[in-house]
């Protein structure tokens, strides 16, 4: 994965590489939404009507908007986890079991110190989740740097981990114990966390809480992270060639422990951000990771990849995803087409984006050699391409 | 403890453990051969989902269980086509576009039980098939020798599966293909067709896996796999890309997720650590990664597109 849909940069007035690289992504997501209508056709629904309800419910009014920025936090937090950890040639799956790990570090937090005032409380609480997300994410990270073990599996297992390990302590040390469930045993719940952590409500009328600033200001430091420091210099250049990082006399297994390490922590906060937002402001289980999460762990992956592993663009991303997500459920009221539809389409987009990405790839070499060709024949000689454009 | 070690419950534990293991050494052994080729399939979890509806909604609409299971190869096989386009002709990232595969495949399989079955209604279990004369040795009869056809035939599937790579064309042709593409084909070896083969292959035993588990279940449900086809992948990374190893690794996990069990029946495992115990599978397999990760080495090609004179 040496080469990203990433946004184009100067040199990009080249009328092929522009097309590509500019509608190359937007072009994955149109195709998806045929495929989508198709299905809904073929499932017995008007796709106009479909898509219709879906967009007015995702940004049709303020409180829409609202819930559709607040959908986007976990999207957006995961995927600069994932941008970050791609960018080093690592991909973190393990998203889900962060998230969930973030989520019950940061609610042990407000259990164990519900006192505290908000201002306190708030940054304990979000830092102790990142700090969740970002143990999980260590240990394949620390596996795949030093012991050499593929973390797509390792990170998938380590979900499988923090699924049981949620229900264990949401059923056990971290229950509810004054409330029971309709069977009689206690509902694997945390008891209603203090009032003091709770993300303040920023745009009254709105479900739109601080964890949508923080996010995005976020997004906009992993970016400089990324593209302004030298840690994230040494992140891509471990992405881009493992070889020649070891070559240049970079610590490659530190950078790797660290970009998974980062990446968890993303993922964390994010599991503390749908604590601490929820409505109902406890941390619940319904037995699976996707209750939890939303499956945030993975729709991130898409938003990232979407985003073109750029921070900032993953921002914009989220918050399309978001609407997809939310406007679903709309959709699924009106046309009767489960919003699991979206997570299809989701799928699609993805398999699109990659595939397309040879595609680009290939005209862009095609460029390069008629450049070549060109000069040859006593032309200016083209410069040298780089291998993934070094900012936008 | 004491308990746990009667004949009656090893037998039936241990049964069930040879059970259990049968959909992960399915999809492993067909992850095996696509890997040997040098394809990674992460999709593989996504294609047992789908599978396992297609075989579902055909034991619905027609009782059969054997065009349950041919329908639920058929999707595997179609899934697997769609698969090798994806990652040997458009030569993406194999490890992403397993992720969309899967994610697809889970909103698909969900969207389409929802709209065409909506109320889960259970099927029809597969009768024990006794083995004549083995069935009656005391224990291991038990164990080993009454269980569905698909059971045998995926342990079955091992040696074949091992015959195929070690000992035919075909087999020389994967492994060449996935250790030195270039070399391959420049001795007129189709790194496309070979590719193409082990993936649309691998996913067909990826469907039949998913129909397996199905049929084990008796009902399909929303993520009905729980992760079953990602563990898969790992097996075969645990099996050290070889079909025996690969077996291991299945029995393995299938026989602590019996043993599991079996222990919260008998409330050796108290309720309250439930939960907790039920980790032990996937903390084995990551340790068991960690061991194997050093010793072994991958197909040199493993995960990488092939491009001529690249």
């Amino acid at each position: 994965m040496s080469e990203r849909p990433a946004p184009p940069g100067k040199g990009a007035f080249d009328r092929g590489r522009f097309l590509l690289s500019w509608f190359a992504v937007p072009s994955a997501a149109v195709a998806a939404l045929l495929l989508g209508a198709v299905m809904m056709a073929a499932l017995g629904a008007d796709p106009i009507t479909g898509y219709r309800a879906l967009v007015s419910g995702a940004f049709g009014s303020n409180y829409a908007l609202g819930s559709t920025a607040v959908k986007a936090v976990p999207l957006l937090l995961v995927g600069v986890g994932i941008c970050i950890a791609f960018r080093a040639n690592v991909f973190n799956i393990g998203g889900e079991g962060q998230i969930a790990m973030g989520g019950l570090a940061g609610a042990a937090a407000a259990l164990i110190v519900p006192g505290l005032p908000s201002v306190a409380l708030i940054p304990l609480v979000l830092l102790a989740g990142a700090v969740g997300g970002a143990a999980w994410g260590a240990i394949p990270g620390v596996f795949k740097a030093y012991f050499n073990v593929n973390e797509i599996l390792s990170t998938i297992m380590l979900n499988l981990v923090a699924v049981q390990l949620m229900n264990y302590l949401l059923a056990g040390p971290m229950v509810d114990k004054s409330l029971t469930g309709s069977v009689g045993g206690l509902i694997p719940q945390t008891r209603l966390l203090s009032k003091n952590s709770w993300l303040p409500i920023v745009v009254p009328g709105t479900q739109l809480h601080l964890g949508v600033v923080i996010a995005v200001l976020v997004a906009v430091a992993a970016y400089f992270l990324l593209w302004r420091t030298s840690f994230g210099f040494r992140i891509r250049a471990v992405g881009l060639s493992r070889d020649a990082a070891t070559y240049a006399g970079m610590p490659v297994k530190r950078t790797i422990t660290l970009a998974m390490t980062l990446s968890g922590a993303m993922c964390g906060l994010a599991g503390s951000m749908l604590v601490f937002g929820s409505i109902s402001h406890r941390m619940v289980t319904d037995g699976s990771l996707t209750g939890f999460t939303g499956s945030a762990g993975f729709n991130g992956i898409v938003v990232a990849l979407f985003g073109g592993l750029n921070p900032l663009w993953t921002i914009l991303s989220a918050f399309v995803f978001a609407g997809l997500l939310v406007g679903g459920t709309a959709m699924q009221v009106v046309t009767n087409v489960p919003s699991d539809l979206i997570v299809a389409l989701n799928g699609l987009v993805v398999v699109f984006v990659v595939s397309l990405e040879y595609l680009r790839r290939r005209a862009r070499a095609a460029q390069t050699a008629e450049k070549h060709q060109a000069a040859a024949l006593g032309g200016p000689l083209p410069e040298p391409e780089p291998a993934v454009e070094v900012h936008t | 403890m004491s308990q746990f070690f009667t004949s009656a419950i090893l037998t039936a534990t241990v049964a069930s453990g040879i059970q259990l293991a049968a959909p992960f050494l399915l999809a492993a052994l067909g992850e095996t051969l696509g890997q040997r080729s040098g394809v990674i399939n992460l999709g593989c979890d996504g294609i047992m989902l789908l599978g396992a509806f297609g075989a579902y909604y055909t034991a619905l609409q027609t009782g059969s269980l054997v065009l349950a299971v041919l329908v639920g190869i058929a999707v595997g096989a179609l899934l697997g086509l769609v698969t090798a386009v994806v990652s040997v002709t458009l030569k993406a990232e194999q490890g992403i576009s397993g992720i969309g595969v899967y994610l697809f495949a889970l909103g698909f399989s969900d969207l389409l039980f929802l709209k065409l079955v909506g109320t889960p209604v259970g099927i029809n279990q597969l009768p024990a098939l006794k083995i004549p004369l083995l069935d009656r040795i005391p224990t291991v009869g038990g164990m080993l020798f009454e269980n569905s056809v698909l059971v045998y035939l995926a342990f079955v599937l091992v040696p074949v599966v091992a015959f195929i790579l070690n000992r035919t064309t075909f087999g020389l042709n994967i492994k060449a293909v996935g250790e030195n593409p270039a070399a391959a084909d420049s001795v007129g070896v189709s790194v496309t067709l070979t590719r193409y083969a082990t993936v649309i292959i691998g996913s067909s035993l990826a469907g039949l896996a998913g129909a397996t588990l199905l049929i084990e279940t008796g009902i399909f449900q929303e993520n009905l796999t729980q992760s079953a086809g990602f563990i898969a992948v790992a097996l075969v990374y645990f099996g050290a890309w070889r079909p025996a190893g690969v077996m291991l690794g299945a029995l393995l996990y299938g026989l602590t997720e019996a043993v599991i069990l079996s222990w919260k029946g008998l409330g050796i495992i108290p309720l309250s650590l439930s939960d907790l115990a039920s980790t032990a599978p996937a903390v084995i397999t990551v340790l068991a990664l960690l061991t194997m990760a050093r010793r072994f080495r991958q197909p040199a090609a493993l995960g990488k597109p092939y491009e001529r004179g690249a």
